[in-house]
């Protein structure tokens, strides 16, 4: 069984994490065409490669991003979302609640 | 009488003082603790033990380590036991299996001659046609074919698991393993040390490496004491390692445990299998290995009766004939497949002994003995060329013949962890390459085979390990080997065939080669169709030449050629130990015991149980019917704290609520409840519950039981992403709830003693307060899932149960009566709630169930929010409605079909006899057209009776919900 090196609880097995998606950004929802938004939600490159993913130390229910190599499965980083996420996001367009 | 057996040092394995009787075949067999079924069997001149899985041959041992399927035989416990594998002394009665009579007259021998009309790929091609008469064939060819019978009457034995953990893990604890295991330790690393074998030493156990067998024994004393000694070493014997896992995961296999070790870094010190040479009826009973020989000699003191023949391909075999000699085997001849041995000292010590030697000869065809059953004679041809002999030089009477062809690698652990295997034309011999990183091999399995080497190659390994581990130690040792020891083409076809490559699967020379002459020229298509290396030995004894003959028949190397995909179990497992023990956590309400003293019928709802209803099964629904009747005219309770809970604090609860879940929460007055609804991002409901604004910055959120994990998972990831000024926490074990609902539930919780104003108007429905029920603090809700006036009351956990009895006595004068799901369940049902993965689906979006309502589609956003909107601008193709039949009409159930013109447009997802309202009351997708009350739907309910439903307004209780707003 694998090991993954979790940002927060260092190495454990594969098995204590869940593997969430990988790390797309979202177009805006209210400016995107109906076929951009359909390709964020349900495809993904599916390219060789590595790629940014989202994991979860599933026990302690911690998110962290993995690079990992697709083909080799070599996880090569873990760190903490904050480190792609670092400022507050804020969904403006729209009208207001009545 | 006991059987003989040689003396020291011969017989190491077996206590001379501790006979052993167990019947085989009906008959006593007798033999000594340490002996296996096998051992104990040639020991009493038996070489017969199975038959052959296609053509029924008698087969006996080869290999003696349990590397091949030859002595496959029943215990009265289990089927396909290797008798080598299986020690004497515990055994009762066996058996030989796959024949029909007896192991010595087996009636399917006759399909030993009709072998020709069977070639390769017979069963791919025939039985096939005319269509349907393989249902006939597939009974009679499985009898046939069976190996072994099933005894569903054993009692499972006790089996179990243990983790372990080290920083070398070394499999083989033979010359290269030892050292391994020293000069690790020896460097400070923790090692853990596997063998197959139930002794420490490996081939040191029984193979002379030089002619006057000075160092073998010392050396096996002194490694197998210093590693005994060491405290930084475990040792684990007679266990096998069955695969190499990612990062060093491997599971061993002792007895009824599995081991799962972690290791930080392993050598594999695997060494190799002898290979047979493929000659005319090398599979009769008698013709072994060498290595067997010398086991049967070192280990157990069986010295074979009658005379032996030894065929050689590399000098190794000498010292077979020289330790066979030394234990009084007469050996008839030496037949070398070389010119001369490579150590010309041999030829010296075979004229010593007077052991003829016939040098650039092989065995060409052995002989039965007259019972047909067991090795009689060989005859010997001269080599003429790569695989063709000149005509006969003489034919030996001999009771054994004892053979080596030369060495694989065991290369399957590596192999496992991608390591590949290259062929060296100059030394005919597989290499590993490409290893994993972390991962080092010594010895045979690093095609390393002179004693020195060996040893200094096992003490690089562990030298090489500790340097994985950051520890220090000194530089690597030389390691010199010039030894050959295979030959190149020990492979004689014979015209009339029987030459086995493959003892398993019956696989003769012709057959591998027409599976390449029809196309199959790749060595996996060649595994496929012809079945090679699929039996339990798994190709130990048929890759090589396999290879070889494959690489010869297509015109390539061996190397381009290679040999099929070890993937695991090493050696074949037992379903027991995988499973081990079973281990099924429950979660448990706190007030568990109070449900069961009640009499409840408890079933699973995800990982938790609850009370189906309270009463016996049989009056089962007399209960429901009981309970739901008591909620609608009086009052009822029910614990309820499976449901999710959630807290949410901070600046930005609200802005995260309206984020998360469809409706508006930004302006939602403390004190209130709002339903709560939750898409994924392809729009899809995936959770409901009730959220309380408990202050501005605090929410409590319900959740479905099974959704709760879930739904707290992705409120984590996304504020990972939004960095909103909140706290997110999980209480659903922190909190526990009881849903009190009924016309006197307002009556039980005053009974009860509340400090909160709960008039109509003081506590309206859908409103939250926090105060005190019976003294203990709690939050009330007022929800009306089952449509009537309720209160849900969540406590921490640990005042639960103390809450449930003070409701309990509360409730004695208004005559409350606990009530399970399956009452909520109908309930619910007929005020119309639905509940979400019952009546939703993978693919149920807002416009589908009725929750358009629940969708707040003027706020900026929340997750789904596009996916809801490109969907609910699209036509519908279902919808969920309710629907009503007659009590006398055939009841749907949950999934039955609900048809239109003849296609299927929906399901039924809910539907119940309502006592309440004597009608059978349901929820089912239907077509879009069909949606008005009064339309009619078809449903197929059992059997394919169709009935027509008219669609019912919802809900079908209480339609103006003035019950619930008292």
């Amino acid at each position: 069984m694998k090991i993954m090196h979790c940002p927060l609880n260092g190495p454990r097995n594969i098995s204590e994490f869940a593997y969430g998606g990988q790390v797309e950004v979202m177009p805006d929802p209210h400016q995107c065409s109906d076929k951009d938004w359909a390709s964020y939600v349900f495809y993904e490159k599916n390219a060789i490669g590595v790629v940014k993913e989202w994991w979860q130390h599933s026990p302690s229910s911690y998110w962290f991003i993995a690079e990992r190599h697709n083909a080799s499965d070599d996880i090569l980083r873990t760190y903490d979302p904050s480190e792609l996420f670092s400022e507050r996001v804020d969904f403006t367009t729209g009208e207001n609640e009545p | 009488m006991t059987p003989p057996r040689l003396e020291h040092p011969f017989g190491q394995l077996i206590d001379r003082d501790a006979p052993v009787t167990f019947e085989f075949e009906g008959e006593t067999v007798q033999g000594y603790e340490g002996d296996n079924v096998a051992s104990a069997l040639i020991g009493q001149g038996r070489w017969l033990i199975s038959r052959s899985f296609k053509y029924h041959r008698p087969r006996g041992p080869l290999s003696l380590a349990g590397h091949d399927a030859n002595t496959l035989i029943q215990t009265p416990t289990a089927a396909n036991r290797l008798a080598e594998d299986l020690p004497a002394l515990e055994q009762g009665a066996v058996s030989g299996q796959n024949y029909w009579g007896s192991l010595k007259t087996d009636y399917y021998a006759v399909l030993d001659r009709l072998g020709r009309f069977m070639p390769v790929g017979f069963y791919y091609r025939a039985f096939f046609k005319p269509r349907g008469v393989w249902r006939f064939w597939e009974k009679v060819i499985r009898n046939a074919a069976g190996l072994g019978v099933a005894n569903l009457e054993v009692a499972p034995r006790y089996t179990d698991k243990q983790y372990l953990f080290c920083d070398v893990a070394i499999i083989g604890a033979g010359p290269a393993g030892l050292n391994a295991a020293l000069t690790a330790a020896a460097g400070g690393a923790e090692v853990l040390l596997i063998d197959e074998q139930v002794r420490l030493g490996g081939a040191l156990t029984y193979h002379r490496f030089t002619l006057e067998d000075d160092i073998r024994a010392q050396t096996l004393e002194a490694l197998s004491n210093a590693v005994a000694n060491h405290d930084k070493i475990r040792v684990l014997t007679d266990a096998t390692c069955n695969a190499w896992f990612s990062d060093h995961y491997l599971p061993v296999f002792q007895g009824d445990r599995l081991y799962k070790v972690r290791a930080t870094t392993c050598v594999l010190a695997t060494g190799s299998s002898e290979q047979p040479v493929v000659f005319r009826n090398n599979d009769l009973p008698g013709v072994i290995l060498c290595s067997a020989l010398e086991r049967l000699l070192m280990h157990h003191g069986v010295c074979p009766g009658g005379s032996a023949v030894i065929l050689a391909g590399n000098d190794n075999a000498y010292l077979t004939a020289i330790t066979a000699t030394e234990a009084g085997l007469p050996i008839a001849a030496v037949v070398d497949l070389r010119p001369a041995p490579d150590d010309p000292t041999l030829i010296a010590a075979l004229n010593e002994r007077s052991i003829a030697l016939y040098p650039n000869a092989t065995v060409y065809e052995a002989h039965s003995d007259k019972s047909g059953l067991q090795l009689g004679a060989v005859t010997i041809h001269s080599v003429k060329s790569q695989g063709h002999v000149d005509a006969p030089i003489l034919r030996v009477e001999c009771q054994l013949l004892a053979m080596s062809a030369g060495y694989m690698p065991a290369y399957q652990l590596a192999c496992h962890g991608g390591a590949k295997l290259a062929y060296h034309d100059d030394k005919s011999e597989f290499t590993l390459t490409q290893l994993p990183a972390g991962m080092l091999i010594a010895g045979s399995v690093n095609s390393v085979h002179n004693f020195n080497a060996v040893c200094a190659d096992g003490r690089n390994a562990g030298r090489g390990a500790l340097r994985a581990l950051s520890l220090q130690t000194d530089s690597d040792e030389t390691v010199y080997c010039e030894d050959k020891v295979n030959h190149p083409w020990p492979i004689f076809k014979h015209p009339k065939g029987r030459e086995f490559v493959d003892f398993d699967e019956d696989l003769q020379i012709k057959d591998i080669i027409n599976s390449a002459r029809l196309g199959y020229r790749d060595i996996q298509l060649v595994k496929r169709y012809s079945t090679v290396g699929m039996g339990p030995s798994q190709g130990r004894h048929s890759a090589l030449t396999t290879a070889r003959l494959i690489a010869n028949a297509t015109e390539r190397t061996v190397t381009e050629t290679g040999v099929t995909t070890a993937r695991p179990p090493v050696k074949p497992e037992s379903l027991g130990v995988l499973a081990g023990r079973r281990f099924h956590p429950i979660r448990k309400t706190p007030m568990d015991e109070r449900h069961r003293s009640l009499g409840a019928h408890m079933i699973p709802a995800g990982s938790w149980r609850r009370p189906a209803f309270y009463g016996e099964p049989q009056n089962r629904a007399a209960c429901i019917a009981a309970e739901a009747q008591a909620v609608r005219t009086g009052v009822g309770m029910i614990d309820v704290s499976t449901l999710g809970g959630i807290e949410l604090r901070g600046p930005d609860a609200a802005e995260f609520m309206n984020r998360v879940y469809t409706y508006g929460f930004l302006k939602q007055p403390v004190g209130k409840t709002r339903y709560a609804v939750l898409t994924n991002e392809q729009g899809v409901i995936i959770d409901d519950g009730v959220a309380a604004r408990l202050a501005d910055d605090h929410f409590y959120v319900t959740a479905t039981t099974t959704g709760a994990a879930q739904v707290y998972s992705e409120m984590l990831r996304w504020n990972a992403q939004w960095r909103l000024d909140l706290d997110i926490a999980q209480v659903t074990s922190a909190f526990s709830a009881i849903n009190v609902a009924g016309p006197f539930s307002r009556d039980v919780l005053e009974q009860a003693g509340c400090d909160i104003d709960l008039s109509a108007q003081g506590f309206p429905y859908l409103a939250c307060r926090e105060g005190l029920v019976a003294g203990i603090p709690a939050r009330l809700m007022r929800v009306g899932f089952v449509g009537e006036l309720g209160f849900e009351l969540h406590v921490p956990s640990l005042l639960a149960q103390s809450l449930w009895d003070r409701l309990m006595s509360a409730g004695e004068p208004f005559n409350i009566k606990p009530f399970g799901v399956e009452a909520q369940r109908l309930l619910r049902l007929e005020k119309g709630h639905i509940i979400i993965g019952q009546d939703t689906d993978g693919m149920s979006h807002p416009g589908e169930i009725g929750l358009t309502w629940a969708i707040n589609r003027k706020k900026p956003f929340f997750v789904g929010r596009r996916s809801v909107d490109i969907l609910m601008s699209q036509p519908l193709k279902r919808q969920l409605v309710g629907f009503t039949l007659s009590p006398a009409a055939p009841k749907p159930e949950e999934g039955h079909l609900v048809l239109r013109d003849g296609d299927i447009v929906g399901t039924v997802t809910s539907c119940e006899y309502s006592p309440t309202l004597d009608k059978i009351i349901g929820l089912a997708y239907v077509h879009p057209a069909d949606t008005q009350p009064g339309s009619q739907v078809t449903i197929r309910t059992a059997q394919g009776v169709c009935v027509q439903a008219p669609i019912a307004t919802l809900p079908f209780y209480d339609p103006d919900t003035t019950r619930q707003q008292l």
